[in-house]
């Protein structure tokens, strides 16, 4: 594997690794914590809405970000031909 | 037939199931004892890693520390969930790629370095050490309430069964007895969630119940809740009553010390592949977030099943609370425990519960002839009170008995391992008895994991505090200590040995040191607790369970200045971090 390649390879990850860490921080922190009182005063299906982010949507979110890196890695291997046989 | 002898032999199946796993799936080798010989199915992994992960903390305590803490509860939530996310994306898959047997075996490499493994080996004992006590209470508070035995002797059956199949199976009998003892505690924990849920809102899933209207009004369980709360003098149940940057603090140093567990970083080392240790670790949290998006709707339920009980009549009025003498049979089995408690203080023969430490609400509550809170609830009572409490058939209360003890068991056996691996194989193999046989060696492990249990047990005897709060420390002192170390090595090069090493010891020294002057852990040196444990006199207003943040950036910071102050990592370490950034094996 040429250096050049393995550092496009790295640079890519690093790249969807910000962004997924992006998606993190804004639905804990951002709307479960910070702008919980801003959010608190939409009321949806019976909830406060930042209370919601807090205690129940951050955590679907969670789940669904690892999904979709470790999807996004698997056709980064490949395009980079780093995948495992 | 009677509870106690429903309980028993729920219990006892149980624990015929997991031994008997134990014995089928016998480890063979050392890559069997440590890491169940890289054969493990990433959804097995993913279940085996949910029970491993899901403690007595999270069965046990998580809901009743919602339930009193309302919103703030939320640091709990995303805290022990949000880590996932950086497991996946930071450390699991170059760890994984890296494919040795333990964390402090990492570090060792990654940093050239004997004393860098010894120092990630006294890490891990801490965390581990300090987590395993809190499960050990666990065992001790289910033991004590439904099989009516001393806590001691259920200490001693709790150990006996971690003994046989932690001893015998290693990670291998481990992984697939945790696989068995996910389905039974996410059963127990989500079979009464569900009833609940049916009877307070009519809707049988609990993560929507939560939010809907309650049986018979238009008004919603929250705002119901947020009402009585509030004229009962706390504070709204969806409005916390921290601060904001300690919600912060509490909720990153949470997540960043699950990343750093070294319990669940080796689950990984576990799968064939690294795309198999991604997956796994989204199938992880999937496992997880069904107990964790219940937990709260379990604690606001349970608040309301308790404030409804107590105050069936209108607030003030004479006749509006509970009568002692016709409190519920729930009541008087959990005060033979005495984790809950009454006292009259007013002398009118019935339960007030309010908050008197609400200076505004004393004027209220003296109108109406209250002197004072009557009534102690232990918070760890909730979860497994609540069936109870719901008046649910005899066999969900021994089933919750079976899950509680399921989870706390989990927990302690992948602890348990961690720690005798470090001792096996980081201390004696990689460090003392370097020529030891792969015999010698696996005979090492499985002494080491007898000796401790033993450790385990004593803790388990003088618990250190709540359940929950023990072990968001055990968080704190991994997100200061281990968690830097590893991310470090992989994503920056330059990070020699000397910086990881004062890294590491100013994050595990400053965070233990802020712990035991605020809270005196469990060693209680020189007679800590020294200081006041209040808002105004913590650094930054950032309490002890928050302050592994700190110790992080530290950690961070002090890994970074010293490496730049001397050489670099040699050649060949470099080779090393590039060779576990991508997945595939290469010969160059």
């Amino acid at each position: 594997m040429t250096a050049a390649s393995r550092s496009a390879y790295w640079r890519a990850n690093l790249r969807l690794v910000i962004s997924c860490l992006a998606v993190w921080f804004i639905v804990s922190y951002g709307f479960g914590v910070l702008l919980v009182d801003v959010l608190d005063r939409i009321v949806v299906g019976g909830f406060p809405l930042g209370f919601w982010f807090a205690q129940q949507g951050s955590i679907y979110v969670f789940i669904l970000l690892i999904f979709f890196y470790a999807r996004r890695m698997n056709t980064l291997d490949r395009h980079f031909n780093v995948h495992e046989e | 037939m009677e509870l106690k002898t429903l309980t028993y032999l729920v219990i006892g199946a149980t624990f015929v199931l997991y031994i008997a796993i134990a014995i089928w799936s016998r480890a063979h080798s050392t890559g069997d004892f440590y890491i169940a010989g890289k054969g493990v199915s990433p959804v097995a992994n993913g279940m085996a890693t949910a029970a491993d992960w899901m403690s007595a903390a999270s069965f046990i305590s998580m809901a009743g520390l919602i339930a009193f803490l309302g919103y703030d509860g939320s640091v709990y939530l995303m805290g022990w969930t949000g880590g996932y996310v950086l497991l996946a994306l930071l450390l699991a898959p170059y760890l994984r790629k890296f494919g040795k047997f333990t964390v402090p075996e990492f570090i060792a490499e990654r940093y050239y370095s004997r004393t860098a493994r010894i120092v990630a080996v006294i890490c891990l004992i801490f965390v581990s050490f300090t987590y395993v006590a809190g499960q050990m209470r666990g065992v001790g508070i289910v033991f004590s309430r439904f099989l009516e035995v001393e806590v001691t002797a259920g200490l001693v059956i709790g150990m006996g069964v971690v003994f046989v199949y932690a001893v015998l199976g290693g990670m291998k009998g481990i992984t697939y007895t945790q696989v068995a003892q996910y389905c039974v505690l996410i059963f127990a924990y989500t079979v009464p969630a569900v009833f609940i849920a049916i009877q307070i809102t009519g809707l049988p899933i609990p993560q929507i119940a939560f939010g809907s209207d309650v049986v018979g009004t238009d008004v919603s369980l929250l705002q119901k809740l947020d009402d009585i709360v509030t004229s009962l003098g706390f504070t709204e149940y969806t409005d916390g009553s921290k601060s904001r940057i300690d919600v912060f603090c509490i909720t990153l140093a949470l997540m960043v010390g699950t990343a750093g567990l070294p319990h669940v970083i080796v689950r990984f080392f576990t799968v064939p592949r690294v795309r198999d240790a991604r997956a796994s670790a989204g199938f992880a949290l999937l496992f997880i977030a069904i107990l964790y998006t219940t937990a709260p709707a379990v604690g606001a339920m349970a608040r309301y099943n308790l404030l409804e009980t107590i105050q069936p009549g209108e607030i003030g009025s004479p006749d509006g609370n509970l009568s002692y003498g016709e409190r519920p049979q729930w009541m008087k089995r959990w005060e033979e425990t005495g984790l809950l408690s009454f006292e009259d203080r007013n002398g009118d023969g019935r339960i007030q519960y309010y908050n008197d430490a609400n200076p505004g609400f004393r004027p209220v509550a003296e109108s109406y002839g209250w002197e004072g809170n009557e009534l102690t609830v232990d918070r760890d009572i909730i979860v497994l009170a609540n069936p109870e409490i719901a008046g649910l058939p005899d066999w969900v209360i021994a089933l919750v008995a079976a899950g509680g003890v399921a989870a706390a068991l989990s927990t302690a056996a992948g602890l348990l391992l961690v720690i005798s691996a470090a001792v096996s194989h980081d201390l004696i193999k990689g460090i003392f008895l370097p020529g030891i046989s792969d015999r010698g060696e696996l005979l090492a492990g499985r002494i080491a994991a007898g000796f401790a249990i033993l450790v385990a047990g004593y803790l388990g005897y003088n618990p250190p505090g709540w359940v929950a709060q023990v072990v968001a420390f055990a968080f704190g002192l991994a997100a200061a200590s281990l968690f830097p170390a590893i991310l470090l090595g992989i994503f920056f090069k330059r990070i020699n040995k000397e910086g990881a090493i004062a890294g590491m010891l100013t994050g595990l020294m400053f965070t233990y040191g802020y712990i035991e002057y605020f809270k005196g852990l469990f060693l209680k040196w020189g007679g800590s607790p020294w200081g006041e444990d209040v808002a105004g006199e913590w650094l930054f207003g950032i309490s002890p369970e928050g302050i592994g943040v700190i110790g992080m950036l530290l950690n961070v910071a002090v890994a970074i200045v010293v490496s730049r102050l001397t050489p670099p990592p040699p050649e060949r370490i470099q080779k090393l971090v590039e060779s576990i950034r991508v997945p595939r094996i290469f010969d160059d």
